[in-house]
């Protein structure tokens, strides 16, 4: 299968180990990842905050790197949902702006193959032990569009129950959004930083000593608001706690 | 131009987009959902009833139609009352064992004056086992409307199983949109104080529900 | 009275009050979420709650697309079971209509049930106006009419008000306004419900004329429908002579059996009950019992300047639960008071600038009041798509373009403020499709790094005020990548 590595532009620039880990986790799964180089940013932020027609050369340049391949596995919830919910639906606003089907055509090839990763694993290759290790306690927060769009459900728990040496808690309120939501949370900073503060405490109150998301967008909000409030906790992506091993762990 | 011809024409504009010949109305909306939520016995039904009128904190009793005129009586005089207003078509052996001052459902009677009277006995259209819900029609045995809103006590005889359906849809199917339907789910409440359930605010704050067998 | 919203400021600045109002903030996080559990269970109950609710999007979109057709079938039903029928374009239209009526019967003073419409075209301030007083009898309106306050939520919406407050808002101002709290009043939610009881009490004995709005109406019966808790609406629908009701022409439906969804999913999506201590359903008027005159204004105020729009008409399927309310993190923090308008919430946020245009700083800024997190999609009952439309009517912002203001087709210039936000997107759009120009960046940014400030001055402290910013890594993953083939050429 030829499996494209989808990696967003947040993950390249600022989180280049997530991408690590997923290239080294799906290595060990057998499969055979390429990242195209010329991929960018799939203009979820442009979408958002109201500039779709803006979005529309991202999408069909998205579509232009990514169409040949078999599957497009993403490690991030919100990117995923763009691909899958949003690019249908650009299409749809284009040809009812008489703007015919072009776009809808070159963005269609895409739509059904784009996964994100715990999607991937569980529903493509059908595996939840994946081998890992993490010897830490941790508790997982569902990002909204991992949640809400893709509707991953209980995939990354099952995940993560199945690392060995990891203990899984509870994150109280855990299907509440952390605050960060893109541009929001510099358009409406003072709720932004609210939010992000209630669910740092709430993750404090678990006694974990990591926070598991599968999204660094909203983990960098979080861990930003850690660091900030000096709370003991990091931000990992699920990423590297799965490619995390015996012979090679993630701190 | 008139605000009738304004409207429907900012209406008709709005929908410019809308082709003429779209799906009909039966066609457009898809009933996929239950006419009543689980399949339950006729008994069973109305122990439903029963378990959801409580829970909302209507007082349930039940008899048998013979018992009936004394456990009315019983109930007026354990709630103090005095006096009762009497819908015209009520069955008079209903209140056959009970000396309380009657007082006659008429039009020309005023809130006022029901305002002074204590408790008001009617019967019911129909009753929903699945909300605990009685619904009242203004048939002769449970009068008009103001009658079981202004008494601060108020105790509705439902027969059982005749006027008990399980769901909302098939109560609907029963009732008369043309006539004044009050339906009614527990006593007066609120949720007004912080969000949370409070009973007796302006309709009675005692409601008494007989579910009466008949034999 | 305060209670007006002209001149709001932005949501952002309003909200940022809000924030930082501890009470305000324990009120509405308690509240919320009371109801938040309660509703998930009450809605649990119900197995087929996916078709119910599939079934209720489904009526109010076929409804609205033949609008002008129902709207008739109503006129005509309602005329036929002895009412009168009324259109009103805008507030100005419906306040003189209801204004002209009370007039009419020599009365001076109305006893209202709660009603959005009512609030949202400014009534009671358009009647005393006209010198007529107009008594609010839902509790939670009480509190807000008694404390001369503004709504912040469309169930309860004293909802920013806690019991203790209450009290002092009852004990302080029921004199003026009638029966004077009893003395020695607690905030026992009980004792507070019965000073509001004897308060009222009079009130409704007395009322000549009642003014309601409605939950439905039915267009082949010409029924009208009002859910409530307290029984202050049957008493004003009831005990008065004339009862005059302004409704949104989007409360249609059209038949009779179309209520037994919407009774199904309006009590357990808005007070978490499997049904609602009383509904009233009337037809016209009906002899010798309730009143003798019976009069529906039919409400349009922005109402098809939303129609016209194919994404956002959407928004008129809302039957007014407030469940989106109630689970919206952003309500919780910012309160109600921050939309500035009576419809507060996920739905406010997309029904105010539709309502009444995108032209002011607040309604400009409710699009933006979300972080798009989709739990009030989740909830809504007629599952209406939210963030889709939030994301529609930020588009109508920094774009502008062609709508529909007072049922004429205009085309909006793009709003002022987002000139710096535009010229970004651009040069993002322009780089991101470029890999070149996005890849000579992100090295810029890596080979800078140690000079990043972990805060960040200007703009940017909208970001770094409360979150430090992540670290940059000393190369982007495409170098990592290019450099070891995806790892394969490392000494690993």
């Amino acid at each position: 299968m030829r499996v494209a590595l989808f990696l967003t532009c947040v993950n390249d620039t600022l989180y280049p180990d997530t991408g690590r880990a997923v290239v080294k986790l799906l290595t060990r799964l057998g499969v055979e990842v390429d990242f195209p180089p010329a991929q960018t940013c799939c203009g979820q932020a442009h979408y958002n905050t109201g500039y779709r027609h803006e979005a529309e050369p991202l999408a069909r340049h998205f579509s232009d790197v990514f169409g040949e391949y078999e599957a497009i596995v993403t490690p991030s919830g919100s990117c995923g949902a763009m691909v899958r919910e949003l690019y249908p639906r650009m299409g749809e606003r284009a040809r009812a702006e008489g703007r015919g089907s072009a776009l809808a055509a070159v963005l269609a090839p895409v739509v059904p193959k784009t996964y994100e990763l715990t999607e991937f694993l569980v529903d493509v290759l059908g595996v939840t032990d994946v081998g890992a290790y993490y010897p830490h306690t941790v508790t997982y927060h569902p990002t909204c569009h991992g949640l809400r769009s893709l509707g991953l459900g209980e995939r990354p728990l099952r995940l993560l129950r199945a690392v060995k040496g990891l203990e899984l808690v509870e994150l109280p309120g855990a299907d509440e959004c952390c605050g960060f939501g893109g541009t929001f949370a510099v358009k409406n900073a003072d709720v932004s930083a609210a939010m992000g503060a209630d669910k740092v405490r709430n993750a404090e109150s678990t006694g974990a000593r990591v926070l598991c998301a599968a999204d660094n967008s909203c983990l960098m909000h979080i861990g930003g608001t850690m660091s900030r409030l000096r709370v003991d906790m990091r931000p990992v992506h699920i990423a590297e706690i799965l490619a995390s091993t015996e012979e090679e762990a993630a701190g | 131009m008139s605000g009738r011809e304004r409207v429907l024409g900012r209406v008709r504009r709005a929908l410019a987009d809308v082709p003429r010949e779209e799906v009909p109305y039966e066609q457009a909306v898809p009933r996929g959902y239950l006419r009543e939520h689980g399949g339950r016995s006729v008994a069973e039904t109305v122990e439903l009833l029963a378990e959801n009128l409580a829970d909302y904190r209507a007082l349930v009793h039940r008899c048998t139609d013979t018992g009936l005129p004394s456990l009315i009586a019983g109930l007026l005089r354990r709630h103090g009352s005095a006096s009762v207003v009497v819908p015209p078509g009520l069955d008079p052996g209903w209140l056959a064992e009970t000396e309380v001052t009657r007082v006659a459902d008429t039009a020309d009677g005023t809130p006022r004056a029901l305002d002074g009277v204590d408790s008001v006995v009617t019967g019911c259209a129909v009753a929903v086992a699945e909300t605990g819900t009685i619904v009242l029609d203004g048939s002769p045995d449970q009068g008009r409307r103001r009658i079981t809103l202004v008494p601060d006590h108020h105790i509705c005889v439902v027969r059982v199983p005749g006027q008990v359906v399980a769901s909302v849809p098939q109560a609907l199917g029963r009732l008369d949109p043309a006539r004044p339907l009050t339906w009614i789910s527990g006593p007066s409440a609120t949720s007004d104080i912080e969000l949370d359930r409070v009973e007796g605010v302006h309709g009675p704050r005692t409601l008494e529900v007989v579910l009466v067998t008949v034999r | 009275m305060s209670g007006t919203f002209v001149g709001m400021p932005a949501f952002p600045r309003a909200a940022r009050t809000a924030v930082r109002d501890t009470t305000l903030r324990g009120n509405l996080r308690h509240a919320t979420r009371t109801i938040r559990g309660k509703r998930a269970q009450a809605v649990a109950e119900l197995a087929d709650w996916a078709e119910l609710r599939e079934a209720g999007r489904r009526i109010k979109d076929h409804t609205l697309r033949h609008l002008d057709r129902y709207l008739e079938q109503v006129e005509e039903a309602v005329t036929a079971a002895g009412g009168t029928v009324h259109w009103a374009a805008d507030a100005d239209e419906a306040n003189a209509i209801v204004a002209q009526l009370v007039k009419e019967t020599g009365e001076s003073e109305v006893v209202k049930v709660k009603s959005m419409a009512t609030q949202e075209i400014g009534l009671n301030e358009a009647l005393e106006a006209e010198g007529i007083r107009a008594y609010e009898t839902d509790l939670a309106e009480l509190i807000v009419q008694l404390g001369r306050d503004r709504p912040s939520h469309i169930l309860v919406p004293a909802i920013h008000r806690n019991r203790g407050e209450i009290r002092d808002i009852f004990a302080r101002e029921m004199g003026a306004w009638g029966r004077p709290a009893p003395e020695g009043l607690t905030d026992r939610p009980a004792e507070l419900a019965e000073a509001a009881r004897l308060h009222l009490r009079e009130k409704f004995l007395r009322a000549k004329v009642g003014i309601s709005g409605a939950n439905f109406v039915v267009a082949e019966t010409g029924t009208l429908v009002v859910v409530e808790s307290e029984g202050n609406g049957r008493m004003c629908l009831t005990l008065p002579e004339t009862l005059i009701s302004v409704v949104g022409i989007e409360k249609v439906v059209p038949t009779w059996r179309d209520l037994e969804v919407f009774l199904q999913t309006l009590p357990r999506s808005s007070t978490a009950e499997r049904m609602n201590p009383y509904t009233s359903m009337w037809t016209g008027t009906t002899d010798g019992d309730g009143p003798r005159a019976f009069h529906l204004v039919l409400l349009d105020n922005g109402r098809t300047d939303t129609l016209a729009d194919e994404v956002g008409r959407q928004a008129l399927r809302c039957i007014r639960c407030s469940a989106c309310l109630n689970v919206c993190p952003v309500y919780e923090r910012a309160g109600g008071h921050a939309y500035g308008s009576v419809y507060p919430g996920p739905i406010g946020a997309i029904l105010s600038p539709q309502l009444r245009g995108t032209g002011s700083e607040i309604d400009a800024s409710l699009p933006y009041a979300s972080s798009l997190c989709g739990a009030c999609y989740e909830v809504c009952p007629v599952a209406i798509d939210i963030p889709e439309v939030l994301v529609h009517l930020r588009e109508r912002v920094v774009r502008g373009g062609p709508a529909t203001r007072d049922g004429n087709k205009v085309v909006l210039r793009p709003a002022k403020g987002h000139a710096a936000e535009r010229a970004a997107m651009r040069a993002a759009r322009w780089a991101f499709t470029r890999p070149g120009a996005l890849r000579a960046g992100q090295r810029l940014a890596s080979r800078t790094r140690r000079f990043h400030p972990r805060t960040l001055p200007g703009p940017g402290r909208a970001w770094s005020a409360s979150r430090d910013l992540p670290a940059v890594p000393a190369e982007p993953f495409r170098d990592w990548w290019q450099r070891t083939r995806g790892g394969k050429d490392t000494d690993r």
